[in-house]
């Protein structure tokens, strides 16, 4: 268990650095008040409910538009991948590389036609007759081609199954485990990011609510179980829920005095929801503030 | 080498299932000392989990003394580790077996065994017996 209730900002570099961001589509924001930093080699997932801004993080991470306030940076070139995989339909899987060669700068076509070839993609085939993992997997080559520091990836697990998804995730740590690449992707399937991110951005309704190294944040919290009544002082609630005479709480901190209380430590999916469920908590770094 | 699993429902976090893993080979005889451990990039192509994860167990391993890393070659089990309590196993295993037995004959099932075992491994543990 932490000592401390502070979850701890980054002590490696930040590979990507947001500051006081908004962006507002029109009279609506989409973002406001964003501020993060996701370090140097992390994987971390972005997640939250639709329309919680999690494309708009992506968009103005990797540069796609302007926001009215505040600004990004990201430490050396970032690659994106959308969610619909943008790719040509009547083209082969060779004429992608030779495409992305021809609108790259940077552009290591040798290992991407390797990682198709160790994918057992066959380079004539047309896209359009790829399988869904296929075409998730040639799209994020081509994103890897571009040999980028932070590579951004929208939903890039959706419609994918579950096969196909552990295939994915495969392929993308491998090349964690080659190089320093910082992966940010977005998901809100959270029990698919468990074993594969190590740091966790929580987006809601145009607000963030959690960033933070995901061991840090699973130790500093606990899922308490207990009777109606039962004291929780000493900890910070984030959010409770009430069956009968039980209550079920998730709190930062350490483990309450009362013992009537049943405490443990929580998944990723229960602390996700735990904040998704309570919108005025928050954890981030430098900032106490736990609405109870 | 050593073949990692993972259980994603257990609720045990991922480097410690690693770690747990390689202490039971050491403890089993399927890993011994100077066998290399998988290298990172081997168990997340296999396993698809966070490189991180994997480099996590094994600085664990090394601060506890099990294995070494060795620069450009990889990380490797060290010599003298697990030898002693190896050699007892046979010893204790039949004692264990001959007990297991005996608390069957008695009316012992399954779930009894393993509630007795903890409980007396939990007191040991208390009382420094263990």
């Amino acid at each position: 268990m932490s000592p401390g209730l502070e979850v701890t900002g980054p002590r490696r570099a930040p590979a990507l650095e947001v500051t006081g961001l908004g962006v507002r589509y029109r009279r609506t924001w989409a973002l406001r008040d964003c501020s993060l930093s996701v370090p140097k080699g992390s994987v971390a997932a972005l997640v939250g409910p639709n329309g919680a801004g999690k494309t708009t993080l992506m968009h103005a991470a990797v540069g796609l538009l302007r926001p009215a306030l505040g600004g990004v940076r990201v430490a050396g070139e970032a690659a994106f991948v959308a969610q619909d995989k943008p790719l040509y339909e009547s083209f082969t899987v060779a004429e992608m590389l030779v495409f992305g060669r021809r609108t790259n700068t940077r552009w290591d076509g040798a290992a991407a036609a390797d990682r198709l070839a160790g994918l057992g993609i066959p380079p004539g085939r047309k896209v359009g007759a790829l399988s869904g993992g296929q075409r998730a997997q040639v799209a994020v080559t081509l994103a890897l081609a571009c040999r980028p520091d932070l590579l951004v990836l929208d939903e890039p697990l959706a419609n994918l199954d579950p096969l196909a998804r552990h295939d994915v995730m495969r392929s993308i740590m491998a090349e964690v485990a080659e190089r320093e690449l910082t992966v940010l992707l977005s998901s809100h399937v959270v029990s698919d990011l468990e074993e594969t991110c190590d740091w966790l951005v929580v987006l809601n309704g145009g607000r963030l609510q959690v960033s933070g190294d995901i061991e840090e944040l699973l130790d500093g919290h606990l899922v308490l179980t207990g009777p109606d009544g039962a004291s929780a002082a000493g900890t910070r609630v984030v959010g409770a829920s009430r069956t009968g005479r039980q209550v079920t709480m998730l709190v930062r901190g350490a483990p309450p005095l009362d013992p009537r209380w049943q405490a443990r430590r929580p998944g990723l999916e229960e602390l996700v929801m735990g904040y998704l469920r309570s919108p005025e908590s928050a954890a981030l770094p430098g900032l106490a503030g736990v609405g109870a | 080498m050593i073949e990692f699993t993972l259980d994603r429902g257990s609720g045990v976090s991922t480097y410690l299932q690693l770690v747990h893993q390689v202490k039971q080979a050491l403890r089993l005889g399927t890993l011994r000392p100077g066998d290399q451990l998988p290298t990172a990039r081997q168990v997340v192509e296999s396993l698809a989990i966070n490189p991180n994860t994997v480099l996590k167990a094994y600085r664990e391993l090394e601060r506890e003394g099990l294995v070494e890393g060795r620069p450009g070659m990889g990380t490797f089990v060290r010599q003298g580790v697990a030898g002693a309590t190896l050699a007892e196993h046979t010893r204790l295993r039949r004692a264990l077996e001959a007990w297991v037995r005996d608390a069957r004959a008695a009316g012992l099932d399954q779930e009894d065994l393993r509630a007795l075992f903890a409980v007396v491994l939990a007191d040991a543990a208390k009382e420094g017996v263990a």
